[in-house]
């Protein structure tokens, strides 16, 4: 850096890796949880170490599920598909309609874009009932339909793609006509190669976001097949008032958590220039 | 066109919010709310909450964000190891600190009772609440980090080499030189973890204290869901929802206002 000290350097690195053990502290002792049998856990201290049961846990949650439930296979599965179709769904849609604003020059464009800018303001927590009453009437309770829909249905995106769009320059689109494409062919092979970054970038995002997801679940499914391991996790906490199995639930924590850390880990740089450039 | 439909079919949904909760005499829900002392208390509530969350996690990550920008090796590192936070679902986050604070066997709780503090989030309101902020900051600090991090390191660095030759110390031009820079990214955060603790933390609150113990954490939106599915008074949640949707829209374009015009100095 600037100057060459030492001691402030010293006491720089000191305090980020106390930050980092704060940060830290409740995934080791989560992963500490999950490798115990629940005997250990109530015992007043509670180890700090690795203890031996962990594949014991992992076999028992995964494949056969914890108090009659459903096994965390199927509910890791259901995550899944909710995830990758609220991603998929959201960015097909935003790029659509965010093509539309951007390049046709129809009646009302921007009474279009005001309306899906002030439906991204409102989070599926705030318009919960009457969504919830929408699809019941549609008999989508239970299905993953019903799961995505509704959360794909706020154009979340749309505003990021208007902007990645804004700063294409016009010249390749004449350049495309010239050369004679057609609207689809200049969004297929010209628009989305060009705005491959922040495609990629709202991935990661929504992926996270359709992964996490709680409330809407909780409402939509009353099925033990349809529902998604973070939900899972609510239900074994309630399934025992007194002592909740920690062992079992720690593992199914670990497991709800480890599919989007990978994608953000792996998928750092990307996700870092998405969030901090859409502000989003 | 399909995109428009897409966005007329939105608007649809949206419509029907304010034509259900219009449709039965909805005037009398949102006057019957503004009388109820229990909605007022549980607004205060909300306040608070996103209040003491918002100052919690934006300290600690600006102090860590401070430090990752001052130290040249290991920034990347770090950040790795500081960002994934953001990953873990609410409902995860709160069920870990539920087993860290859980009153009988949890390992900081035992802690705390052995220096002679009796933790029962169970039992006590301000425990329980200190608990729910600990758990919602604590998934938001990363976020701050990350933006806290991106916004330092777009300060040129010539201005705080001029400083360093003017003699000033690092807290000195940390205070005088880097805070002041960063100001619409404080303000862009602050506005962003108000938002995320109004709406964002019901998972948290849910599996953390329910909302209890005797409605201590309930904030607006634990409330508006358990008025609406758990009490069935689907009008006043409707209502709720309706005040909600304002505050949202007002809450952004507050910050679309502000950072448009950029902080002046």
């Amino acid at each position: 850096m600037i100057e060459n000290r030492p001691v402030s350097t010293a006491i720089s690195h000191f305090v980020l890796l106390a930050g980092v053990a704060i940060v830290l502290f409740p995934i080791w002792i989560t992963i500490v949880a999950a490798s115990h049998d629940v005997a250990r856990l109530l015992e007043v201290p509670l180890p700090l170490g690795l203890g031996d049961q962990f594949f014991e846990n992992l076999k028992q949650v995964v494949g056969k599920g914890v108090e009659g439930s459903t096994p965390i296979g199927i509910m890791l599965f259901n995550s899944l598909v909710m995830a990758l179709m609220i991603a998929f769904g959201k960015i097909s849609i935003s790029l659509l309609s965010a093509y539309a604003i951007v390049y046709f020059d129809f009646r009302f464009r921007m009474l279009f874009f005001w309306m899906i800018f002030i439906t991204l303001m409102l989070p599926v927590e705030v318009r919960i009932l009457p969504t919830y009453e929408v699809v019941a009437k549609l008999g989508m309770l239970d299905t993953y339909w019903g799961l995505t829909i509704p959360l794909i249905a706020s154009a979340t995106a749309t505003f990021m793609f208007r902007q990645t769009f804004l700063s294409v320059p016009d010249e390749l689109l004449e350049a495309a006509r010239i050369d004679g494409a057609g609207p689809m062919q200049f969004f297929w092979d010209i628009l989305l190669p060009v705005s491959r970054t922040s495609i990629a970038a709202m991935f990661v995002i929504l992926f996270i976001y359709g992964w996490n997801q709680y409330l809407w679940p909780l409402l939509v499914t009353t099925d033990k097949n349809m529902m998604t391991i973070v939900m899972s996790i609510k239900n074994m906490m309630e399934a025992l008032e007194e002592t909740p199995k920690w062992h079992h639930i720690m593992m199914t924590a670990l497991l709800a958590m480890i599919p989007p850390v990978l994608v953000v880990i792996g998928m750092q740089k990307l996700f870092v220039k998405g969030l901090t450039e859409t502000e989003k | 066109m399909w995109p428009a439909s897409q966005a007329v079919y939105q608007s649809l949904l949206v419509e029907d919010a304010f034509g259900m909760s219009s449709q039965f005499v909805w005037l009398d829900n949102f006057i019957e709310l503004f009388e109820d002392d229990h909605y007022i208390k549980t607004f205060g509530r909300t306040l608070f909450f996103s209040a003491m969350v918002a100052m919690l996690s934006l300290s600690v990550s600006l102090v860590l964000a401070a430090m990752a920008d001052r130290v040249i090796r290991g920034t990347g590192i770090y950040r790795t190891l500081l960002i994934w936070p953001y990953a873990v679902a609410p409902v995860v986050a709160g069920a870990l600190w539920v087993f860290l604070f859980y009153p009988t066997t949890g390992i900081i709780s035992t802690f705390l009772t052995s220096m002679g503090y009796e933790w029962n989030h169970q039992l006590k309101g301000n425990q329980a609440m200190a608990l729910v902020v600990i758990a919602a900051a604590w998934k938001q600090i990363s976020y701050n980090f990350l933006f806290f991090l991106a916004g330092m390191q777009a300060i040129p660095k010539s201005l705080i080499e001029a400083a360093a030759i003017d003699a000033a110390s690092p807290a000195k031009r940390f205070w005088t030189i880097i805070f002041p820079l960063i100001t619409p990214t404080t303000f862009f955060l602050l506005v962003v973890n108000i938002v995320y603790a109004f709406f964002e933390t019901f998972g948290i609150i849910h599996v953390v204290t329910k909302g209890g113990p005797a409605n201590a954490t309930e904030i607006l939106v634990f409330k508006v869901y358990n008025d609406g599915f758990v009490g069935l008074d689907l009008g006043g949640s409707a209502a709720q929802s309706v005040i909600l949707m304002v505050l949202v829209i007002g809450m952004t374009i507050f910050q679309f206002k502000y950072i448009e015009r950029k902080v002046e100095y």
